[in-house]
């Protein structure tokens, strides 16, 4: 054992020693390689500053803050009402689910509770928004390694579910639809229906994806085995979502940690990968997607009747008191940390967001990969401009 | 059952999603080729996509609900909306009354460059003067044009649709539209 | 048949010249219209372009017209007669390719004896070019994807060259000319009716020659050299205007030109069965089976293009040398003892 162990030690002593003489002799330093903040594969305007050795990452890491929009300290100068709309645009692709974590706090403050009708409507369109915002990284993913069909199949069939969302509360990105104590309307007549059709769709769509790519020989071998991250360093660095799932963690908010809304009225799982790499996090997402297909379908089926707003005054003012409600978001955890002074609007407004955490093991994942590798990691774990920045 | 290799079903995707765009007829008629209809895409100026009725295109302004009482302009995000009012005497309701005051509108505009839809204005407006409608062409070379007046927002009334019906189990009331 | 008329040689020289100036541009349009703007739609349940002239067919003119309005800008770092001169290269190894592509019995424009050896050599210029213009663009992404394209093509000019080399055994002859007529004659178990096309009896050779010409044409799976998402095009980074026209132009025109050199030498080439190979009509009729063949083959590299995502140049170095070099290897084996116990 001894003796392999020395041997393998010598050969790679001597290897690095003879990668530094050439080193030396021809003079190769390394390279920086700034990937961003322009660049197709962050969509968005993050800067990740890799040193390369050929083509080989030594050190790569992320540079936040070009995108920073100040939601935090804009929430304090407005009105809870009109903190939603800027909530709104956090994460711009999953809007509605932004909204209700920031509200189930307020109600907390409030100690209002609302309706079940509410909840469930709540709990359906933020299961919409969850579709909508991961069947786009379904896609992209194939984009950024190189495969051009799927993401318009993702656009085409997303459609579908943002014409869903529009239907009921009037945007398509930005509903602005949630409020403190219930929701602004209730559901139009044959959206129901229509929902339930359009949920088959999506499944199809997840069926085509399986197809195009999950199944496809090139894409396992880009993504199999490419940024394993161990569950513990994904526990240490504070990730959440399908990104701690697919490397093993059984933890998701909506089944451990229910903040009042109706996923625990209905049967659904939890899906994990033991592997860690940006297979598995492609996969966890892809199984996620058709399990909330599922949840809508049973939400749906299941609507309480009633009222969908609660008794609150109208010019709403939050008792003073602090309290912090995250949920699971389609991209992890999300949460917001609200400071009430018992005025109309926020003292402070702390926005825990998935993709920061999410983004940061980037400096660990990323040492000793290709530069194609870093393309692939970086849309496996899947983040958005606006969640890092806020 | 020996699996398929993924190489080839990805062409069969591809290939299956071309055949039904090309020839989206079905029967006797399949080997006609018509893309128009087989593309999910709606080809913008020759054909209108139609929103939904809830869709916050634009929003109209019923003027003579109006009260210039400024709760909109208050409670919009990025106050993008601008009332003047004065009062006026008008006749009493009954013979022999007290002559009342009334506010009159004298200017209403609403930034449509600031504005970001949130519809937190027409939801707080409590005498029915707002509404939103799903149109979506009023886009202007010039980005001043943007400000709409009240007489273009009183255009925009004609377009409003009816408020729609709720689903089953809904305690909610119809609204009406004031026409 | 322009042999036929007799002309001296600088008048025939002139015609062929402008014919081939119309040709390769007319190809690339063809295949761009066809495949990346109307299959690729439609593939993706789109319509593609359908404003400029009669379902969109004169798009690409329109696009030609806004890329010779734009600036033509040149890096300040770039090694600037290097830069200007690389896309021309690049396209001056594309129209080499055309000179000996068979479209009839005497419709080519030089018919040469070692006519597979010129192509293969002629088509590898390309690489110089492209080494040119990712080095002289001073940009560190032009630069990766100018080292990536020079392995890349290296590595899969072996395939391609080996996987010719099993039809040049066969038809005894490095003439297209000789290779077509060689289908022509052939016989199938005794039956001559439609010839021998060496797709049935080099059906390995011809999936290692598509499979390398993928790679040679940098399309996806094996377009790491341009791979938008990660080298935001490669070395045609810094290329504006006209002179990202003539890549453009160049890569289209190659793609045509090794969908044809594949129809020659697997499907038959120009003739068509119940014709005599030297006849006539074939000079006329050829062109329009050719190009029906073109096409074809050219699907087949685009719909791979549309539908497959891309390897990693480490996984394609291997492929090449591990799979598609000993299976090469083993056809021309194959194909040598056939040839020599039959």
């Amino acid at each position: 054992m001894t003796t392999t162990s020395d041997r393998d030690q010598l050969a790679y002593i001597s290897s690095q020693a003879a990668d530094a003489r050439v080193n030396v002799e021809l003079n190769t330093g390394d390279m920086t390689l700034n990937i961003g903040p322009q660049h197709p594969a962050t969509h968005g305007t993050l800067r990740i500053a890799c040193r390369l050795d050929g083509e080989q990452v030594i050190m790569a890491e992320p540079m936040m803050g070009y995108m920073h929009r100040g939601y935090e300290k804009l929430c304090e100068v407005r009105t809870y009402p009109q903190c939603t709309t800027l909530i709104n645009r956090i994460d711009w692709l999953g809007s509605f689910a932004n909204e209700v974590p920031f509200i189930l706090a307020a109600e907390r403050l409030m100690e209002v509770e609302a309706p079940p009708r509410a909840q469930w409507i709540r709990t359906i369109l933020f299961e919409l928004s969850r579709i909508a915002n991961v069947a786009l990284f379904l896609g992209d993913m194939g984009v950024q390694l190189g495969a051009l069909t799927p993401v318009f199949f993702a656009f085409r069939d997303r459609e579908h579910v943002l014409n869903q969302i529009e239907a009921i509360t009037g945007g398509r990105f930005h509903p602005n639809f949630d409020r403190i104590g219930g929701l602004k309307d209730d559901i139009p007549r044959g959206w129901i229906e229509e929902t339930k059709s359009v949920m088959v769709k999506m499944r199809t769509f997840c069926d085509e994806m399986e197809d195009l790519l999950v199944g496809n020989e090139i894409f396992q071998a880009r993504c199999r085995g490419v940024g394993v991250i161990p569950a513990d360093v994904a526990l240490n660095y504070g990730m959440s979502g399908a990104n701690l799932r697919a490397s093993g963690v059984d933890w998701d908010l909506r089944r451990d940690a229910n903040p009042g809304l109706a996923w625990d009225q209905i049967d659904w799982r939890v899906w994990t990968h033991p592997d860690g790499d940006s297979f598995a996090r492609y996969w966890v997402r892809l199984q996620e997607t058709r399990e909330a297909t599922y949840i809508v379908d049973k939400l749906l089926d299941g609507i309480p009747s009633g009222p969908i707003m609660a008794k609150v005054p109208r010019i709403i003012k939050v008792p003073a008191g602090e309290a912090y409600i995250s949920t699971e978001n389609p991209l992890g955890e999300m949460g917001y940390y609200i400071v009430s002074k018992g005025e109309l609007g926020p003292f402070r407004v702390k926005i825990r967001t998935p993709s920061f955490n999410n983004i940061s093991v980037v400096p660990w994942v990323m040492k000793g990969v290709y530069v194609p590798d870093v393309i692939t990691i970086l849309g496996s774990l899947y983040f958005i401009l606006g969640d890092i920045d806020r | 059952m020996p699996q398929l290799p993924g190489l080839i079903k990805g062409l069969g995707v591809t290939a299956k999603t071309a055949v039904r765009t090309l020839f989206p007829k079905r029967g006797w008629k399949t080997l006609i080729p018509a893309p128009q209809k087989g593309a999910v895409t709606v080809q913008y100026p020759h054909e209108k996509e139609a929103p939904p009725d809830r869709a916050r295109g634009v929003i109209a302004l019923h003027e003579e609900n109006c009260t210039a009482c400024m709760l909109c302009s208050r409670s919009c995000p990025d106050w993008c909306i601008y009332i003047e009012g004065h009062k006026v005497k008008a006749p009493p309701r009954r013979a022999g009354g007290k002559a009342r005051s009334v506010n009159m509108l004298d200017r209403f505009d609403i930034d449509y460059a600031l504005c970001m839809y949130c519809g937190i204005c027409v939801e707080v407006c409590p005498f029915d003067a707002l509404f939103w409608t799903p149109e979506y062409e009023y886009s202007e070379p010039r980005i001043a044009d943007l400000l709409h007046d009240k007489i273009r927002l009183g255009e925009w009334m004609d377009t409003v649709p009816d408020f729609l019906e709720y689903e089953s189990g809904s305690e909610q009331k119809v609204r009406k539209v004031p026409r | 048949m322009i042999e036929l008329l007799a002309l001296p040689y600088w008048q025939e020289t002139s015609i062929k010249l402008g014919l081939a100036l119309v040709v390769i541009p007319t190809t690339s349009l063809i295949l761009v219209y066809l495949f990346l703007f109307k299959m690729m739609a439609f593939m993706q349940s789109r319509l593609g372009p359908n404003e400029t002239g009669p379902y969109g067919s004169l798009q690409l003119i329109a696009e030609a017209i806004k890329f010779l309005q734009k600036e033509d800008i040149n890096p300040a770092q770039a090694d600037r007669r290097v830069f200007r001169l690389a896309p021309v290269v690049v396209l001056a190894s594309t129209f080499l390719l055309y000179v000996v592509l068979p479209a009839g019995p005497d419709a080519v424009v030089q018919n040469l004896d070692t006519g597979v050896f010129y192509a293969m050599a002629v088509s590898s210029l390309s690489v110089l070019g492209i080494l040119m213009a990712g080095w002289a663009s001073a940009n560190k992404y032009a630069l990766l994807g100018g080292l990536r394209a020079a392995g890349q093509l290296i590595a899969y000019e072996l395939p391609l060259i080996l996987a010719v080399m099993g039809v040049v055994i066969q038809a005894e002859t490095m003439n297209l000319q000789g290779i077509i007529e060689a289908q022509a004659t052939g016989e199938i178990f005794g039956i001559g009716l439609i010839g021998n096309p060496f797709i049935l009896t080099q059906f390995l050779a011809f999936l290692i020659f598509m499979i390398a010409a993928q790679a040679e044409l940098t399309q996806t799976p094996f377009d790491m050299p341009v791979a938008e998402t990660e080298l935001v095009g490669g070395y045609h980074i810094e290329y504006t205007g006209f002179r990202f026209l003539l890549f453009f132009m160049a890569e289209f025109g190659t793609a045509f030109a090794f969908a044809a050199l594949a129809s020659v030498m697997f499907l038959g080439g120009w003739w068509i069965p119940g014709f005599d190979v030297d006849s006539n009509i074939l000079n006329i009729l050829g062109p329009g089976v050719m190009l029906g063949k073109i096409l074809l083959v050219a699907f087949f590299i685009f719909w791979v293009r549309f539908t497959y995502p891309r390897l990693r140049e480490d996984q394609l170095q291997k492929f090449a040398w591990k799979v598609l070099i000993p299976l090469a290897l083993v056809n021309i084996v194959i194909t040598g003892i056939f040839k020599v116990v039959f």
